[in-house]
């Protein structure tokens, strides 16, 4: 078990045949994932690298394909209406890649989800993977843009907004020959899908995921909620770090999401607040895996 | 995204929202004529505002010693004096930095008599992504004072984005403000005006700060907003036209204009080590490292996550124009990019800026071996990190030793 997906995960790629998206897509199938469908509209019926069929809609690509996740890759202004149509489908999972999408596309697409069954990660995020049992943890669930020869199949759960930090705290656990269950990027927009507190409550809930590693970054209150949360129900060891103690206030640091203001969202409270809840805090980014290692 | 003030009424008055009467001027001339006309409208009172994208402008000091602004004028003369203290002139506020703004453009209105102030912002709520107006009856005090003090005073109403902002949403902040009769219908439309110029602008953060009673000929009351702010979304540029022409590039830093040419992205900080990096999380993380070991970071830059040789090569010219910055710190987690491509691009920078500056380069990652040995090989005198604390101590060492 993991989280979210498991290597049997079927998943359709959303503007498969876009240069980014169709960079993934090969990046994905050379891991082991199952992409087995993509979606562009008015290329229904070509094939992707000769094997993977393209459609014009994704129900058209759910029905023949069973596909139950999707990655998308679309650019921004059409991102939201790609979401919606992924969730209109009927889709376990959603994981949208695609950075710069206006704020208020995302206000309104949290508000049209209300009550479905989709689970939406991101937006501008690095997506998932949870590692398969090859070399290189190859054969695992690669959704997104994540390296995935970074991973090793095993028991940390992590949790992040960041892509390149979510890598750094990945590759610091397989340097020292610790596995990953599920490695999951939020992203780092004001309004996305899933929290911080709802991958935690999953590796919580996950008996393969025996400790817990949360990276957050200044802006907003999620990590002080996912933190609040730990403090109280928690069983599992949590080790985390937070981006941006040095960031000028009122600016936004390349994440749409991460900006202190008006005394908001501040480095030190989330930092308080993780060592409230019994938070192994990493003073560095270089001390992340050696955190939470020391605590289980 | 910001504006100038008066762009944010223009925004405003768009959607009905009432603001003082006034035109932004940009020369004497222009001024002279505003002036004149206000005066000739009936107005007794007049005011002068320099428009810089900063705060404490009224309390400001010009560099050639003219205090204030913001300026009240009684007669045509004294605007014009007032605005010729103002135009081209530079002005330092508390937000501004010892550097100041050079005001290229002021606001003349007329001077409204002010009854009563309020506060009015539309902004995101991040825990429930929902719009939310928030209001008070202390106007004209920062909201964070507010906020800190007497909470009670605020009162707040979330939008749900699938209907919009309600009448009686609008109504409910109007009565918590305790207006009544033709204040109280007023105040609705203002609201009702200020959500729909927020949403359809895509606006971020919308702020009147004044909101004011203020009173006209003849005793008679009117609502209106005295000064406003608005911070726009950049995300959603693309889709307004109108907006991108406000943008002004003068209230913004040359290098952060220059490197967003490059799609890098780049804020100045006071520091002497400059950074750069792949990816925003890594990028905020890496400047907190090099302090945690006793550095300055000179900047935040991001070169994203496949960042190109020519993006590097930017990137190395405007970190270099920074005659702060005494070391260099690289730092790429190359996830997918390969990391001998990013070590060329490195190379070649070096080589084309004539770098004397200590160059530590931390490179992790897909193809590592092959970056390392192409930076080993270069024959320039690369400090190579092993980790992120290794390269953060060794960048912190050599920019003191330099």
């Amino acid at each position: 078990m993991a989280i979210l997906v498991t290597p049997q995960t079927k998943v359709l790629i959303q503007g498969i045949t876009g240069s980014f998206g169709a960079r993934h897509a090969q990046l994905s199938l050379a891991y082991g994932s199952q992409v087995v469908a993509g979606v562009t509209p008015g290329k229904g019926g070509q094939l992707f690298e000769g094997k993977v069929p393209v459609f014009d809609t994704v129900s058209q690509a759910a029905r023949e394909t069973g596909a139950t996740a999707s990655a998308i890759f679309v650019p921004p202004p059409f991102a939201a209406d790609a979401i919606l149509e992924a969730v209109d489908a009927g889709l376990d999972l959603v994981v949208c890649i695609t950075e710069g999408i206006p704020v208020n596309d995302m206000v309104r697409v949290k508000r049209a989800m209300q009550g479905s069954k989709t689970r939406l990660i991101g937006p501008n995020c690095p997506g998932l993977v949870t590692p398969g049992e090859g070399p290189q943890s190859h054969g695992g669930c690669r959704i997104g843009i994540a390296p995935g020869y970074i991973h090793k199949k095993g028991h940390v759960g992590v949790v992040s907004r960041s892509g390149t930090l979510t890598y750094e705290a990945v590759w610091q656990l397989t340097c020292r020959g610790v596995g990953q269950s599920t490695c999951v990027g939020i992203g780092g927009d004001p309004v996305n899908g899933t929290s911080h507190l709802d991958v935690i409550k999953m590796f919580m809930a996950d008996p393969e995921t025996h400790g817990i590693i949360m990276i957050g970054e200044i802006g907003g209150a999620a990590e002080e909620e996912a933190a609040e949360w730990i403090g109280r129900y928690g069983t599992k060891p949590v080790a985390g770090f937070i981006a941006g103690a040095t960031a000028p206030p009122g600016r936004r640091m390349g994440h749409a999401g991460a900006i202190v203001s008006g005394g908001k969202g501040t480095a030190q409270a989330k930092i308080d607040a993780f060592r409230k809840a019994g938070i192994g805090v990493a003073a560095t980014p270089s001390e992340m895996a050696d955190t939470l290692l020391r605590m289980m | 995204m910001n504006i100038h003030e008066y762009q944010a009424k223009q925004l405003l008055a768009r959607h009905g929202v009432a603001v003082p009467a006034g035109e932004p001027c940009k020369t004497v001339d222009e001024a002279r004529a505003v002036a004149e006309k206000l005066f000739a409208a009936g107005h007794t009172l007049i005011v002068i505002k320099s428009q810089i994208h900063a705060g404490g402008r009224g309390k400001g000091t010009f560099t050639h010693g003219f205090q204030g602004g913001v300026k009240l004028a009684k007669s045509v003369d004294e605007a014009v004096n007032f605005a010729s203290n103002m135009l081209g002139k530079t002005l330092v506020t508390k937000q501004t930095g010892p550097e100041g703004r050079v005001v290229q453009t002021i606001l003349i209105a007329a001077a409204e008599t002010i009854k009563k102030e309020f506060y009015l912002a539309v902004l995101l709520d991040r825990a429930n992504s929902r719009p939310l107006i928030m209001a008070s009856t202390e106007g004209g005090v920062e909201i964070e004072e507010v906020a800190a003090h007497t909470p009670e005073k605020i009162v707040r109403e979330h939008v749900d984005p699938a209907v919009g902002l309600m009448p009686y949403q609008a109504r409910k902040i109007a009565a918590a403000l305790g207006l009544k009769g033709d204040l109280f219908n007023q105040a609705c439309k203002l609201i009702t005006g200020v959500y729909k110029a927020s949403w359809e602008s895509d606006a971020a953060m919308v702020e009147i700060n004044p909101l004011c009673i203020v009173e006209g000929p003849g005793g008679k009351e009117a609502i209106m907003a005295v000064d406003a702010k608005i911070g726009l979304d950049d995300n959603a540029l693309y889709r307004h036209a109108d907006i991108q022409a406000m943008r002004d590039l003068a209230e913004e830093s040359p290098l952060e204009v220059e490197a967003s040419k490059y799609s890098l992205n780049y804020i100045k900080l006071d520091g002497n080590i400059a950074c750069l990096v792949n990816g925003a999380g890594l990028a905020m993380s890496t400047m907190d490292i090099i302090k945690h070991y006793g550095g300055d970071p000179a900047n935040f830059l991001d070169v994203g996550g496949g960042a190109s040789k020519d993006q590097v090569a930017a990137a190395f010219r405007i970190i270099l124009s920074d005659a702060s910055v005494k070391g260099i710190l690289v730092n790429i987690f190359g996830g997918i990019m390969d990391c001998n491509v990013i070590a060329t691009g490195i190379v070649e920078a070096v080589r084309e800026t004539g770098l004397k500056l200590p160059l530590v380069v931390r490179l992790e990652g897909n193809n590592v071996a092959a970056g390392k040995k192409t930076l080993a090989e270069s024959g320039l005198t690369i400090i190579s990190g092993d980790s992120m604390a290794d390269a953060a101590q060794k960048v912190v060492k050599a920019t003191r030793a330099a």
